[in-house]
């Protein structure tokens, strides 16, 4: 009998074609998603190589990144990111490779996209040239961010040559309060292990809470990994992942549908598996959580008072914090709670789903954004975007006073022109508040998509609870 | 790709934990910057004020840092985004070389690609190293052939590297070149999963018929 296995032992060890010594493998890489802004380099690296794609029929492409979001967009509305739409469609249709574009079925943010079409299943191993990959593990996959040159090595062989991470648990019990969503529960997670917590460690998501879970609920939460620093997140796949599988485009049907469930039910973790971290976090009574500065790691009750950089033994800790709140223009020891807000930004591959949007609307719904307040709705996907159009939650936020936009990465990477502007304080549901990040000066804090209509509807930072 | 052997001269201390890539390189310079600038958008954030001028008191803007080819860093540096950007920015600073605690997983990664050599040492080793930055004239000496780091005092600290990535770096050889001696390898494995795995193979285009299906089944999921 073989020794007790994690999840993650058994994901690597079915995709490990030859073991290059040292804890190196040679791992077959089952789907490789391309974007806009890191597909077209890694494929014109290959043509200079004179390479071939060897398996393009594994390989899947949309523009997401430097894509305008604004209604009735094309892939020229955003001028420097025409080309690289150009370049996508272009290098995509001579490999051969499937590419979903802008307006047609399947287009959204990619890693939306995966597990939307049932490109991401459980079982496989998936990469794609952008960090927040590791979304895609909440299906039972292992699925992790590469760089151009992994990409290109990827597209060349189908594999890569990969150093097999350190095995983590994240265990979340216990039963979340009344306006707390998967979002709160892991920033409130970086918050208490910090942003390197995770580094050279792949992350088993268990627990009570996260079995309770919707799919997209378990997206949100891995999409966050890579904030942890770890390589990628994932979650046991049970009746929940295969309901969710099933019925969508590139899932298998009928009989290997059964087939495919029989072999992804063996995936779990033995019980007797030995993690080299376990980690177990209550979650009863996690408050909605947002970010105060500029790490996710930075993260606080809402209901709470901005931390004393002070208050910390580590000097580097205390620079880093002071410069934080400076960048921030946040006093430590105030309240967080009823600071203004300028920009609501709803989308992102962490938070844009159909679920997260209707926790938005329903919220939303005869109420009206504050004064002086930006706020966007960008959909995932060009399913998302349909989906909430046949539920009317356009109309509930366009009624509202929210801007309702086409499926992209938008302001959360801030490569299409969609920028906060420079000092002003936006909440998004994105995954980074680097300094920057929303573009130059920018003020993020982080949150739930419920709390990020909560301070679009009262234009200041509150807390959902008291809505 | 550029080999990397023996590598001498002064170390920078920038200590501060949890760098990320978008501040290593702005997004928007890479998709509509200058290629030939790269190296002045390298960590612009914190070289320059916000009127644009250099900041006198950032490490690479003092005399004895400038052009320096050695990074010594706080954890987890390279965090965040995997642009790849990150690391050819850093090069075209002149760095070869980055010595921290940690490093964000897919900018370890992505110096292989590029010769630079990231190296993992004990946290008490790089403060150490930093703080002899500071105070002595003389350089640092990276060793890849001998796995070391030689500081200005005469201290060695040995470092961990798979034998793959260190003779790939010596001889500035090619991953895919690599790779592609396992051909053979790859293609028999492949076979074998299309037996046991034909799910993963068979995308043929089911979209049209099951688009219809796939919003009700978003319905029942959540």
């Amino acid at each position: 009998m073989s020794a007790p296995a994690t999840l993650f032992d058994k994901l690597w060890d079915r995709h490990v074609i030859r073991d290059l010594g040292e804890g190196w493998a040679l791992l077959h890489i089952d789907r490789h998603l391309l974007h806009d802004l890191s597909g077209p380099p890694a494929l014109l690296e290959l043509r200079r190589k004179g390479l071939r794609v060897r398996n393009p029929e594994l390989v899947f492409a949309t523009p997401d990144h430097a894509m305008s979001s604004a209604p009735g967009r094309t892939g020229q509305t955003f001028p420097p990111g025409a080309r690289l739409w150009a370049g996508l469609k272009m290098l995509a249709g001579e490999a051969g490779i499937r590419l979903f574009d802008l307006g047609q079925d399947g287009q959204g943010i990619v890693h939306v996209m995966g597990p939307e079409l049932g490109l991401t299943l459980p079982g496989m191993t998936l990469i794609c040239g952008d960090s927040h990959t590791c979304t895609n593990g909440a299906l039972g996959a292992l699925a992790f961010g590469v760089g151009q040159s992994e990409s290109a090595h990827a597209l060349a062989t189908q594999t890569l040559r990969q150093r097999k991470p350190r095995r983590m648990r994240i265990r979340l019990e216990g039963t979340p309060g009344q306006g707390v969503a998967p979002k709160d529960l892991i920033l409130h997670v970086i918050g208490q292990l910090g942003a390197a917590a995770g580094v050279e460690h792949a992350i088993e998501y268990a627990g009570a809470a996260v079995r309770a879970m919707g799919i997209e609920g378990r997206l949100t939460i891995c999409n966050l990994s890579v904030e942890l620093g770890a390589k990628s997140g994932m979650v046991a796949p049970d009746d929940t992942t295969f309901a969710y599988v099933q019925g969508r485009p590139f899932a298998p049907t009928s009989a290997q549908f059964d087939a495919a469930v029989a072999d992804w039910r063996s995936l779990a973790g033995d019980d007797e598996a030995v993690f080299d971290r376990d980690v177990a976090i209550d979650v009863s009574d996690v408050a909605p959580t947002i970010t105060w500065g500029t790490s996710p790691e930075h993260t606080m009750p809402v209901d709470g008072l901005v931390p004393d950089p002070d208050a910390s033994a580590d000097p580097a800790v205390r620079q880093t914090r002071r410069a934080a709140l400076d960048y921030m223009g946040l006093e430590p020891g105030r309240k967080l709670a009823g600071a203004r807000v300028d920009v609501v930004f709803i989308g992102s591959c962490a938070n844009s789903r159909i679920t997260d949007l209707r926790d938005a609307a329903a919220l939303a719904r005869n109420r009206h954004v504050a004064e002086g307040v930006t706020a966007w709705v960008v959909p995932g996907s060009v399913g998302v975007q349909r989906q909430a159009e046949q539920e009317g939650l356009d109309r509930v936020f366009r009624d509202a006073g929210f801007q309702w936009r086409e499926p992209g990465c938008s302001m959360c990477v801030a490569a299409n022109g969609e920028q906060v502007p420079p000092g002003a304080r936006a909440v998004s549901t994105s995954n980074r508040n680097f300094v920057g990040r929303q573009g130059p000066g920018a003020r993020t804090h982080l949150a739930s998509p419920a709390m990020a209509v909560a301070a679009a509807v009262t234009g200041t930072i509150a807390d959902v609870r008291k809505i | 790709m550029q080999p990397f052997t023996l590598l001498t001269g002064p170390a920078a201390p920038l200590m501060q934990a949890n760098i990320d890539t978008d501040v290593i390189i702005r997004i928007e310079r890479l998709t509509q910057g200058d290629p030939a600038k790269l190296g002045d958008y390298a960590l612009e954030a914190l070289r320059y004020r916000p009127d644009g001028t250099e900041d006198p008191d950032f490490v690479l803007n003092q005399a004895k840092f400038r052009g320096a080819p050695i990074l010594l860093a706080g954890p987890n540096f390279g965090c965040g985004s995997s642009r790849e950007g990150a690391v050819t920015a850093l090069a075209a600073l002149g760095l070869r070389c980055i010595i921290a605690e940690s490093f964000g997983d897919i900018f370890f990664s992505n110096c292989f690609q590029n010769g630079l050599l990231p190296v993992r040492l004990p946290e008490a080793a790089v403060l150490q190293m930093a703080a002899e930055a500071q105070d002595r004239p003389e350089p640092f000496t990276v060793d890849l052939h001998r796995r070391c780091v030689v500081s200005p005092g005469g201290t060695e600290h040995g470092f961990a590297i798979h034998e793959l990535r260190r003779t790939a770096l010596l001889e500035g050889l090619d991953d895919i070149g690599l790779t592609l001696k396992h051909a053979g390898d790859i293609t028999a494995w492949q076979a074998a999963d299309r037996q046991a795995r034909p799910w993963v193979w068979d995308t043929a285009c089911r979209l049209q018929t099951a688009l219809e299906v796939a919003p009700e089944a978003a319905t029942q999921a959540a």
